[in-house]
């Protein structure tokens, strides 16, 4: 069953569009992510999903019922906050309890929930104190528990994790998967870490200016990036770009970086039948810093591809060393074993993995393979 | 311990600081002395003096002996009249001020920013101005010489100040409480009460002080719209001077000046910590 269905939905501010016909079908049991960089209009979305802010067209449907015109209440949804918005002056259980005061469910009942939340979440030791006397990984769970107790249709995290120093973020973020392992919860959570979505998420919605660029599971995000924008937001650090062209040889197309050049780079391309079309033609060159690594490394396959490039900085991070090379005159990164350090300003051979290319149109900006 | 020096320049601040302060002190000093001297002593010597004799029968007299305006009960009734108006218009005007304030700041809807401008825009119309609409509105509701009349006028010019007191306040208070609270159920005057309401103390002693101070104080409204026995202190005070002009009796006027400023004064005592610390702390965190 589709827990929530958005069809065409766009929003707007005086002469401002923050969301241009939006169509996301998200199934119960999932855990979409909405990715995109600030002001892309993933808050917006959770938002009007929420029933706090109005589409301008459009319908948002929730279990299989258009909900544009019921009051956030009656939506069957529970939200979790980026400030975690703990009522102050109420203690650890009368936040949780809150909600169904309002519905008016019976004590009996309301503590039995609170047991029960309270001890999924570890929280037992917090009930009797005010959300000022707790840390922010527990605010974050009492935020949780809020959310949790009323075991809605649909769950909506809005940023949740971005107030946390870096460690707690990391453990919080392992929690609340485990969370939904467990309790196999439809959870819609918005993001602009890219990592949150790729750890979490069963499906990510990549947003950029108020359009979905890309709805898809986040190993087809990573290895086929629908266009530029999602190929450079995705992976950190970023995928590699750069223009090149399209070459026919005899044994196939080849892709060649810094044509002409006297350091121009031939990578010959198997199974990228779906170029065919652009051969001859100038494309975009995408390859992920990882798949560009020390020479002497064997991608699995064929005879390893091995370029000479000059080296221009080194970063060693200690899980890797991070290279940032020139490929035919473009600058790339590459992601090398920790303990090599090819020295900047001389040359270093570097093994390629060519069967993880991306091409990209340089109009449309669209994968083409 | 950081060493105390004595520098030329910081002599001269603290002399004119002293100075300040003295300029400030004197009139009350004047008036506490004078209140503790008798008639013939004050008659005798200058308006400034030490008192030779204690004269505390002066308090008594003004409470409740003194003769203002035929009626010879101090101003003791008309103290009764300031509180009966204070004390409601004071609660009224902050609650309801609570409220439009959490309305215009936490809650959007169509004109919010119009309503509140035009709300507080009663801030600087000048007192004067309103004296004539209040009258022809006093009449045609027939609470002219009334102590509800003054509860009501006070009532509603207060609401500027409370308003812009507590909705200065609440700008502050994250709107993703608001929406959390809308999420669980909970409609406008429930978040107000509940979660609102018990984030507000700071501010509304902040605003019960001012309005406290302010309608005790007021003046132009007593006199104009209540006379004889249903006015408040500070009109009254008038008539007091207004009935020992014949024989000034500035011991007795001293004293009652001092009564009337007590409650005012008590009440900045209180809490006056809460005043200072509600002005300038907004956040809540």
């Amino acid at each position: 069953m589709a827990a929530l269905s958005i069809r065409t939905l766009s929003k707007r501010y005086a002469n401002l569009e923050v969301l241009k016909g939006v169509d996301l079908d998200i199934e119960s049991g999932e855990f979409t992510v909405l990715v995109g960089p600030s002001g892309c209009g993933k808050s917006t979305l959770l938002n009007i999903v929420a029933g706090l802010d109005h589409p301008s067209a459009g319908t948002v449907e929730i279990g299989g019922r258009v909900v544009n015109d019921v009051p956030p209440k009656d939506r069957d949804i529970a939200m979790v906050f980026q400030s975690y918005a703990l009522y102050p002056s109420m203690t650890v259980r009368q936040n949780i309890t809150f909600g169904m005061e309002c519905r008016h469910v019976p004590k009996a009942e309301q503590d039995a929930a609170v047991a029960n939340v309270a001890k999924l979440l570890q929280i037992e030791a917090l009930l009797g104190r005010k959300p000022s006397q707790l840390s922010g990984g527990q605010r974050q769970r009492v935020a949780m528990g809020r959310a949790l107790v009323r075991d809605p249709l649909l769950f909506l995290f809005d940023e949740p994790l971005s107030n946390l120093d870096a460690k707690l973020r990391v453990e919080m973020r392992m929690e609340i998967k485990r969370l939904h392992q467990r309790i196999g919860a439809t959870i819609i959570y918005v993001t602009h870490d890219q990592i949150e979505a790729m750890t979490m998420a069963t499906r990510i919605a990549v947003m950029h200016r108020g359009v979905v660029q890309q709805f898809a599971d986040p190993d087809t995000v990573y290895r086929y990036p629908a266009n530029l924008f999602v190929a450079r937001f995705m992976g950190s650090p970023p995928m590699n770009t750069m223009p090149a062209r399209l070459e026919a040889d005899a044994g196939g197309p080849v892709v060649v970086i810094g044509a002409g050049r006297p350091d121009e780079v031939r990578l010959r391309l198997q199974g990228y039948d779906a170029a065919a079309p652009y051969l001859g033609r100038e494309v975009v060159f995408g390859i992920r810093p990882e798949c560009i690594a020390e020479g002497n490394r064997v991608f699995s396959g064929d005879a390893p591809i091995v370029v000479h490039a000059p080296v221009e900085m080194v970063e060693p991070t200690g899980a890797e060393t991070i290279v940032l090379l020139r490929l035919g005159g473009e600058s790339a990164l590459a992601r090398i074993t920790p303990d090599i350090r090819p020295p900047p300003g001389t040359a270093a051979p570097f093994a390629l993995d060519t069967r993880r290319i991306c091409l990209f149109d340089p109009e449309t900006e669209r994968l083409i393979a | 311990m950081r060493e105390r020096t004595f520098a030329p320049s910081r002599i001269l601040i603290y002399l004119i600081v002293l100075l300040i302060a003295a300029a400030w002190l004197a009139p009350l000093a004047v008036v506490v002395l004078n209140s503790l001297r008798s008639n013939e002593e004050i008659a005798q010597g200058s308006m400034i003096g030490w008192p030779q004799h204690w004269a505390w029968s002066n308090y008594v007299a003004a409470w409740s002996g003194f003769c203002v305006a035929e009626t010879c009960a101090g101003i003791r009734p008309y103290m009764l009249n300031s509180a009966l108006v204070t004390i409601p218009a004071t609660i009224f005007s902050t609650l309801l001020g609570a409220v439009a304030g959490y309305a215009v700041s936490l809650w959007r809807f169509r004109g919010d920013t119009w309503i509140y401008g035009i709300v507080t825009l009663g801030l600087f119309l000048p007192q004067q101005m309103r004296l004539l609409p209040w009258t022809i509105v006093l009449r045609d509701i027939g609470l002219i010489n009334t102590l509800a009349g003054l509860v009501l006028i006070h009532t509603i010019q207060g609401l500027s100040f409370t308003t812009l007191f507590c909705r200065n306040y609440y700008v502050a208070i994250p709107h993703e409480l608001i929406r959390a609270a809308r999420i669980d159920g909970a409609g406008f005057f429930r978040i107000f009460w509940r979660i609102i309401l018990p984030l507000s103390p700071p501010i509304l002693i902040v605003t019960v002080i001012w309005q406290f101070t302010h309608i005790w104080n007021e003046f132009l409204y007593g006199v104009t719209f209540t006379s004889g026995q249903q006015q408040p202190v500070t009109a009254a005070l008038i008539a007091l001077s207004a009935a020992v002009a014949d024989i000034p009796q500035h011991g007795v006027q001293s004293a009652a000046v001092i009564i009337a400023a007590l409650p005012t004064l008590l009440i900045y005592l209180l809490g006056g910590k809460y005043f200072v610390r509600g002005l300038t702390a907004g956040a809540v965190k």
